[in-house]
């Protein structure tokens, strides 16, 4: 995308417009994603520099109306108001980016869609008659148009920046969609699966982390969601080979990203085969 | 007094505490030690500091979508097969800085990568991941294009291999004609009995380092023995791979079922691709600031087997895994040739080994041969 041609002016150039306007919302999330941002200990000034935070309650209580440049997304559509706000943001932002596991597929919240909502609700409230919740968590692109995903529970602060530098700079973005695996390659990971016989989502998940869970002998939890063409009967497959049951695979697929297609097929699947 | 230390190509015997020395001399003379030592799960390369650091004692099992350390009943200091990955991660970094590119005053400065390259003893390296520094020495160093960070670590690298005894299940470099004995580009190359080491000598180089260290000659029972540990080894092989009408055998069988039938256990995940002690295949990408003013220029391990890989002007031309792994296969077996002069695969079995479900290449033109 050129940055020009989007409006968005190159932060420090000769003779700079003023700096791009960035709002970051929240729906159904736990905050993680935007806590990211903040984390971006090292850059947070140099990005306060090149963008004007006009909008991000978690940080400053100081907030401008739109419309924006920028508008950051976490969270998942829960609540019929949510789907009202949504619409909100879309009409005032110019680029609208989705952020996060629950933005991008639901969420671990989205674990309810499998169920009747009616029960949950009774489950968890001790007065469900004050809830108004929506039959499932959704992602954000089943209700607006949504620019660009960034995957991720929580996102990776290295790939947020990678998103506000190409938007400012003006240049293709550039972020994996690659599996997890090219990460234990590249840092020297020995495989866990291979290794230790721990089933791993990696080989299904899109790359993002840098690898965290395989690092520290743990199988990959998915948390960035599915890889590019990720083939999940071929891995399900295999956690059978390791000895898992049919409920142990159905957990595996089904928790972050349970709800993105490529993995609610393989966990319904299995859900079936323990049935 | 006549130096009498063995020349090129001739045999000495060393005591296996006397390695130690090998190592000490090597440090001596500036050189960082990169070794096999045991880590948590698997043997690994890695930078270690003296003989202490070797798995003695230990060794690895190798299958299809398996490895597993295990402890052996002697002190074997090379008693495993190979570790999971190749030296490839240090001659070839998976990501590698190029250069620093500064925009100033309308016009920009570079900034090359001003660090020199490590001097790298490599000790332990197999047959076949010799062979395989031959084959990427010919696509980085051959031709008019070179690599120049490659050929600097490559040029002050010191290769002490030692022969493989110890072939797994996964193993196939017989078949390939790239081991067990390891052929030539050692400065160094031991082969280990149980007492001593047998030495060959490879290079001038290794020739000083043996002359600093306590030799005597190779006797000929000792020379006869690891003749007959490596004649054992090369009838263990795990694996085998008929090579015969290889380039087109492959070139005949585009379009054959089998490929199909590969891509629905294919993950795509491109381990294959990165444990290959020879494929070389990169991306180059340009790691800008905020303020668009500066950015570093880095190459970092690419894999036909990713989507952007094969995406060119106008769409994906190998959208679907079955055309991926095609594609890997008959590059690596056949177009290799066509390409560099040899094949492209050492047999070395990590492809199968660290495969998280197992495919094998053997098993793959195997089933490709049997119904043509």
């Amino acid at each position: 995308m050129n940055a020009t041609e989007t409006g968005v002016t190159k932060a420090n150039g000769a003779g700079a417009r003023a700096r791009p306007r960035l709002a970051v919302f929240k729906f159904a999330s736990c905050d993680g994603c935007q806590l990211s941002l903040l984390d971006a200990e090292d850059e947070l000034l140099a990005v306060t520099d090149a963008v004007e935070l006009a909008y991000f309650v978690e940080a400053s209580r100081h907030a401008d109306p739109g419309p924006y440049d920028v508008a950051l997304v976490e969270g998942s559509i829960s609540t019929p108001e949510q789907i009202r706000q949504i619409k909100e943001v879309r009409r005032q932002a110019r680029l609208l980016i989705a952020i996060g596991a629950c933005a991008t597929a639901g969420g671990i919240q989205a674990l309810r869609n499998w169920r009747d909502v009616d029960d949950t609700v009774r489950m968890v409230y001790a007065h469900p008659e004050y809830i108004e919740t929506l039959d499932t968590s959704s992602p954000i692109s089943d209700h607006v148009q949504v620019d660009f995903e960034l995957r991720g529970c929580p996102i990776n602060k290295y790939q947020l920046l990678e998103v506000v530098t190409a938007l400012l700079v003006g240049r293709q973005l550039r972020l994996p969609t690659y599996s997890v695996c090219v990460e234990c390659k590249r840092h020297g990971v020995t495989c866990v699966m291979v290794a230790q016989g721990i089933a791993c989502m990696g080989p299904a998940t899109q790359a993002g982390c840098g690898a965290i869970c395989p690092a520290y002998g743990r199988g990959c939890y998915g948390c960035y969601g599915p890889m590019e063409a990720p083939n999940g009967p071929a891995l399900g497959h295999q956690f059978e080979q390791l000895g898992l049951d049919a409920p142990d695979i159905v957990r595996l697929f089904r928790s972050f990203n349970g709800y993105a297609d490529p993995f609610r097929l393989i966990s319904d699947k299995y859900e079936e085969v323990a049935r | 007094m006549p130096d009498l230390t063995p020349n090129i190509g001739a045999f000495a015997s060393i005591a296996k505490e006397d390695l130690a020395r090998v190592f000490q001399v090597l440090q001596e003379m500036g050189y960082t030690l990169l070794g096999p030592t045991r880590g948590e799960t698997a043997i690994v390369y890695d930078e270690i500091e003296s003989v202490g650091d070797l798995p003695i004692g230990w060794g690895d099992e190798q299958e299809a979508a398996s490895y597993r350390l295990r402890q052996r009943d002697d002190n074997a200091y090379f008693g495993y097969t190979l570790a999971p990955q190749s030296w490839k991660r240090f001659l070839y970094p998976p990501v590698q800085k190029l250069f620093t590119l500064t925009v100033q005053d309308g016009t920009f400065e570079i900034d090359g990568n001003a660090a020199p390259a490590p001097r790298y003893a490599l000790i332990g390296v197999r047959a076949c991941e010799l062979r395989a520094i031959a084959i990427q020495d010919r696509v980085f160093l051959s031709g008019n294009f070179h690599v120049p960070d490659y050929r600097a670590r490559r040029q002050q690298a010191f290769v002490l291999a030692v022969n493989c005894t110890e072939p797994g299940n996964t193993c196939f470099c017989a078949s390939m004609g790239a081991g067990p004995r390891v052929g030539p580009g050692f400065d160094l190359a031991l082969t280990e009995l149980d007492e001593i080491f047998v030495v060959e000598v490879g290079s001038e180089l290794g020739r000083q380092v043996l002359g600093q260290t306590p030799w005597r000659p190779a006797g000929a029972f000792e020379l006869q023995n690891a003749r007959r540990a490596l004649a054992e080894a090369e009838q263990h092989m795990g694996r085998q791979m008929d090579t015969s009408d290889l380039p087109d055998l492959l070139y005949r069988n585009l379009e054959h079922r089998h490929w199909d039938e590969v891509a629905q256990r294919c993950l795509s995940c491109t381990n294959c691709t990165q444990v290959c002690p020879t494929c070389f295949c990169c991306d180059v990408l340009d790691q800008p600031d905020l303020t668009g003013q500066r950015t570093d220029r880095v190459r970092v391990w690419d894999s036909c087997f990713s989507l952007a890989f094969s995406h060119v002007h106008g769409g994906n031309i190998r959208p679907h895994t079955r055309s991926r792994y095609r594609q890997w296969l008959t590059h690596k077996l056949a177009s290799w040739i066509d390409q560099f002069g040899s094949s492209g695969c050492v047999g070395c079995g990590r492809c199968i080994t660290w495969c998280p479900v197992g495919i094998d290449i053997t098993a793959e033109v195997a089933a490709i041969r049997a119904e043509v």
